[in-house]
């Protein structure tokens, strides 16, 4: 498993705010990265943790539990060019209803964020109106056509936390394998989408059974594991580092799985989405198109692998691709639809109740995929509850039962995939970058 | 279950009076068309058809409408599903024009069943006259339907239902007087 | 939300609704066959064809339907819409909606359009295709056809020959027929069939043209040109009919040919299969007019009152 140390270059601006001050009382506190598991007083002062609990504002914490604060390392943030389904400031919000301390927002904006103008205006936004730290993952070639590499080096220079087309893979394995030659020296990941546009055509869904009955265009499996196949190997012939999002065919988990074995630097994430959800629900449902995302919703048989991959370690993190889109898009027929789901607020909740209450992992296993593997994985700072550590936390319920859709969204945008849906984990308190960020109301 | 207002043996007779009052109104029977309303208007027909050619030697022409297609009452249902009313069939083989049509029917009540009846057969050409014979009226007309040949008068209350059984439909002849609807 | 049945795929009826509905059409072929052509059934009801992908055949057939049944019918095609203009699906039967329509019959290019305008008004919504996704009044008439023709599909093979990836006549019409107890099998090049149709729709699948040999129904899909060519799902028009092409060569006595129109002749089927008189083809054609009242007429009419009940009494008493 590679382990990167904290990259000193990468910027997560939060906006300005005052310092947490505030005592959970009578909590569960488990951090599995510290190695702390106990029942009792959690003190935050000025942000940091530990310290006199005097004069606090005390919180009751008698049957929560206090984890570290989830990283979400694959959001779409729709700034700029479409901030009327999102923006920094409702996203961040929206990622600290959530439990999400930071942030990672993917570069298919309009203008796509594909120079270091661009990424400064972003970051200097950021500063302003992030609720919670965020940092920027720009282009890896110009406009993400694939054909020519973007300024790597000024880009890390100006704080790129990674790099990603996220949104379209590169479609040449040349200019792939010109940016892994580079990779060396601006240290970068590449976080990358994977699919083959040949092999998916206009297909809208998964290839499988469903879209045989209903006779909707597929993406099959193998157009995401063929790529994915592809970059491993360069990965491997340059010595570089990448990271595969949202992986979602059992095809790919062996081809990661493969890669692995022979020792190629590759790491990988799953969506919420993909751990619960299958084709079928475009099936049945007589509003299909908010199942609608890219990759899409598979098979069971590969929800399962997903799964398995994810408890095995081949997939080693979770993050949502929280993708925003406004109502009137997602009300059209499939096909015409856009792609994307928002996530970031039900992340945990399904997660938990998937895969904690399941039986498939434990909370503690939960806790290090969502939040310290992402943070380690793209050197940003681990949160921890540690003694003299910054505040970045969530107090969570894990007793109690939500019904997706109930209450309205942090969000812009209301195109979850979850609606309907009854999940377990409620998140009553954030405190990121030292800040109170969000209180679950009464 | 309900009380029994016409037996068996009464129905056959009251079927028997009418057929030879249209004999007695109708001096070519063979110009005479009888036809008979889905469901149970379709056998009461035949046994008229008989029994006129039995009383006066000549056989009248027989056909049967069915009135699915001409109900007023259709589609009112507010948007909710209903029942879709099964669509039988309307056979009227003879000449239309040159025959005096009689409908028959088991019971008249609104006379709605019998307005669609008419329209129905015009649709089939244009015959020289129509009547109607039914075995029970029982009163309530909300349009101005009279009948010509009427069984039995029988009146009865809105809330009241009157069930006819026929013995080719049913296994027996009887016409039943019901409370509710 | 359409608040009254609508028909959207063939799954939405059991073999009880077929058979009622087909069992109409026929009281509707008799009704064809007089003089006077209408009958009042459906007056004051307004039907609204909305046509959203070219189609002479299907819209004039709804269109004639709805008019023998003395509705009142708007008819709206695809070019000259306000939709043309960028307005969506939506907002359309949203300002439809207010001529208080009890009918849409919509085409549309997209698969499951007729479910999202289902979402937006009160009417009923009869699917005339959407898509690569049903055409369940095609599938209703070819069952009714094969009934009328040659007999009940009860035990019955049915082939299906040709381009079922992008067929929604086929995919509308494997599911009728199976309903009806037929069995079915696909014959196609692989490039045509959708992976795991097998499992998917509960069919035999084979990329050999001779396994129509005991097939009592040979149906044939329309071979689309774009198909062809570079890059496409077979090699060249040649090809495929040497490969694929139904004639006479391949079919035996007694084998009834279907094709949903329009041919493509010397392509997926023969000229003179086309013109012989034992193929189903002009039969199909003329019941899609007696099929398409039978379901407006089943979609729309609701009675107070039990079917076979007493006609003369409590039957008419309005709801």
């Amino acid at each position: 498993m590679s382990t990167l140390a904290p990259n000193p270059r990468v910027r997560l601006p939060q906006r300005p705010g005052d310092p947490a001050n505030v005592v959970i009382r009578g909590a569960r506190i488990l951090d599995p990265v510290a190695g702390i598991d106990r029942i009792g007083d959690l003190v935050v002062r000025d942000g940091v943790i530990g310290g006199d609990p005097n004069g606090l504002e005390s919180i009751d914490g008698t049957g929560l539990t206090v984890v570290p604060g989830l990283v979400d390392v694959h959001v779409h943030l729709r700034t700029p060019g479409k901030e009327h389904a999102e923006d920094i400031a409702t996203g961040t919000a929206s990622a600290a209803a959530g439990g999400v301390v930071a942030v990672l927002a993917m570069p298919n904006t309009q203008p796509p964020t594909d120079n270091p103008s661009i990424l400064g205006s972003l970051l200097e936004r950021a500063s302003r109106e992030a609720v919670v730290p965020t940092g920027f993952i720009p282009a890896i070639t110009v406009g993400q056509k694939g054909e020519s590499l973007t300024e790597h080096g000024d880009l890390a220079e100006a704080g790129a936390a990674a790099l990603s087309d996220d949104g379209v893979p590169v479609g040449s394995a040349l200019v792939m394998r010109r940016a892994l030659q580079y990779q060396k020296a601006t240290g970068l990941l590449f976080t990358l989408h994977e699919e083959d546009m040949s092999l998916s055509g206009p297909g809208v869904m998964h290839e499988g059974t469903v879209s045989a009955r209903i006779g909707l265009a597929g993406i099959p499996g193998v157009s995401e594991a063929v790529q994915v196949a592809r970059d491993c190997a360069l990965a491997g012939y340059e010595d570089g580092r990448i990271h595969i999002c949202h992986v979602s065919a059992r095809e790919t988990v062996d081809e990661i799985r493969r890669a692995k074995e022979r020792g190629v630097e590759v790491t990988a994430e799953v969506t919420p989405h993909h751990l619960l959800l299958t084709d079928e629900v475009v099936g049945d449902d007589p509003d299909p198109a908010r199942f609608k995302m890219n990759p899409p919703l598979r098979s069971e048989d590969d929800r399962q692998a997903l799964i398995e991959a994810l408890v095995d370690g081949t997939i080693d993190v979770i993050a949502t691709d929280h993708a925003p889109h406004p109502g009137d898009e997602k009300e059209s027929p499939f096909a015409e639809a856009p792609f994307g789901v928002i996530g970031l607020e039900t992340a945990f909740a399904a997660c938990h109740t998937e895969l904690v209450l399941g039986g498939r992992m434990s909370l503690e296993d939960l806790i290090l995929r969502m939040s310290s593997r992402p943070a380690e994985i793209f050197g940003l700072p681990v949160p921890t509850l540690s003694d003299g550590a910054q505040a970045n936390l969530a107090l969570v319920d894990l007793e109690a039962v939500e019904t997706v859709g109930d209450r309205p969204y942090a969000s812009k945008s209301s195109n979850a995939a979850f609606v309907g849906m009854d999940l377990t984990g409620r998140i009553i308190m954030t405190l990121a970058g030292g800040q109170d960020v969000y209180r679950r109301d009464a | 279950m309900g009380k029994v207002l016409i037996d068996s043996d009464q129905c056959r007779r009251t079927v028997a009076r009418i057929a030879h009052e249209i004999v007695e109104h109708h001096p070519d029977t063979s110009a005479v068309a009888l036809v008979g309303l889905h469901t149970r208007g379709v056998p009461l027909a035949e046994r008229l058809r008989v029994l006129i050619e039995e009383f006066s030697g000549e056989a009248p022409a027989i056909g049967s409408v069915d009135i699915a297609l001409y109900r007023d009452d259709v589609g009112v249902g507010g948007g909710r599903r209903g029942v879709v009313p099964v669509v039988g069939e309307t056979i009227l083989d003879f000449d239309i024009a040159s025959h005096s049509v009689v409908l028959v029917d088991d019971v008249l009540y609104t006379g709605r069943t019998i307005r669609a009846a008419i329209d129905a057969v015009f649709d089939y050409g244009r015959p020289p006259k129509v009547e109607l014979a039914v075995l029970v009226d029982r009163g309530h007309r909300e349009l101005p339907i009279r009948p010509d040949y009427v069984g039995r008068n029988l009146p009865t209350n809105r809330d009241e239902r009157i069930t006819v059984h026929l013995a080719e439909i049913d296994g027996t002849d009887e016409v039943l007087l019901e409370e509710g609807s | 939300m359409s608040t009254r049945s609508s028909l959207l795929r063939i799954a939405d009826l059991a073999s009880d609704d077929v058979g009622r509905i087909l069992g109409t059409a026929d009281r509707f072929a008799s009704v064809m066959d007089r003089d006077i052509k209408k009958v009042p059934t459906l007056r004051g009801r307004t039907v609204v064809n909305l046509f959203l992908e070219p189609s002479t055949r299907t819209s004039t057939s709804f269109e004639l339907a709805a008019k023998r049944l003395s509705a009142d019918v708007v008819s709206i095609k695809g070019q000259g819409t306000s939709m043309d203009k960028g307005e969506t699906l939506k907002d359309t039967i949203l300002t439809l909606e207010a001529y208080e329509p009890d009918v849409f019959v919509i085409r549309h290019p997209q698969v499951g359009a007729c479910a999202v305008a289902g979402r937006y008004t009160d009417a009923a919504v009869v699917n005339a295709g959407d898509g690569t996704g049903e055409h369940p009044t095609q599938a209703l008439l070819d069952v009714f056809t094969v009934q009328q023709e040659v007999g009940p599909l009860d035990g019955m093979h049915v082939a299906i020959v040709g381009d079922v990836l992008h067929s929604r006549v086929a995919r509308s019409g494997i599911q009728a027929f199976r309903m009806m107890g037929a069995r079915v099998t696909v014959v196609a090049p692989p490039t045509l069939v959708p992976r795991h149709l097998a499992e998917a729709l509960g069919v035999e699948v084979s990329a050999d043209i001779r396994d129509i040999a005991d097939a009592d129904i040979v149906y044939v899909l329309r071979m689309q040109l774009e198909r062809m060519g570079a890059g496409g799902f077979v090699p060249s028009l040649e090809e495929y009919a040497r490969m694929y092409q139904v004639n006479h060569t391949r079919l035996r006595p007694g084998q009834r040919v279907m094709h949903a129109g329009p041919v493509n002749r010397g392509v997926e089927i023969s000229g003179a299969v086309v013109d012989d008189p034992d193929s189903l083809i002009e039969a199909q054609a003329a019941n899609g007019l007696v099929v398409r009242m039978a379901v407006l007429y089943d979609v729309l009419t609701e009675a107070a009152s039990e079917p076979g009940a007493d006609e003369g009494g409590i039957a008419l008493e309005a709801a």
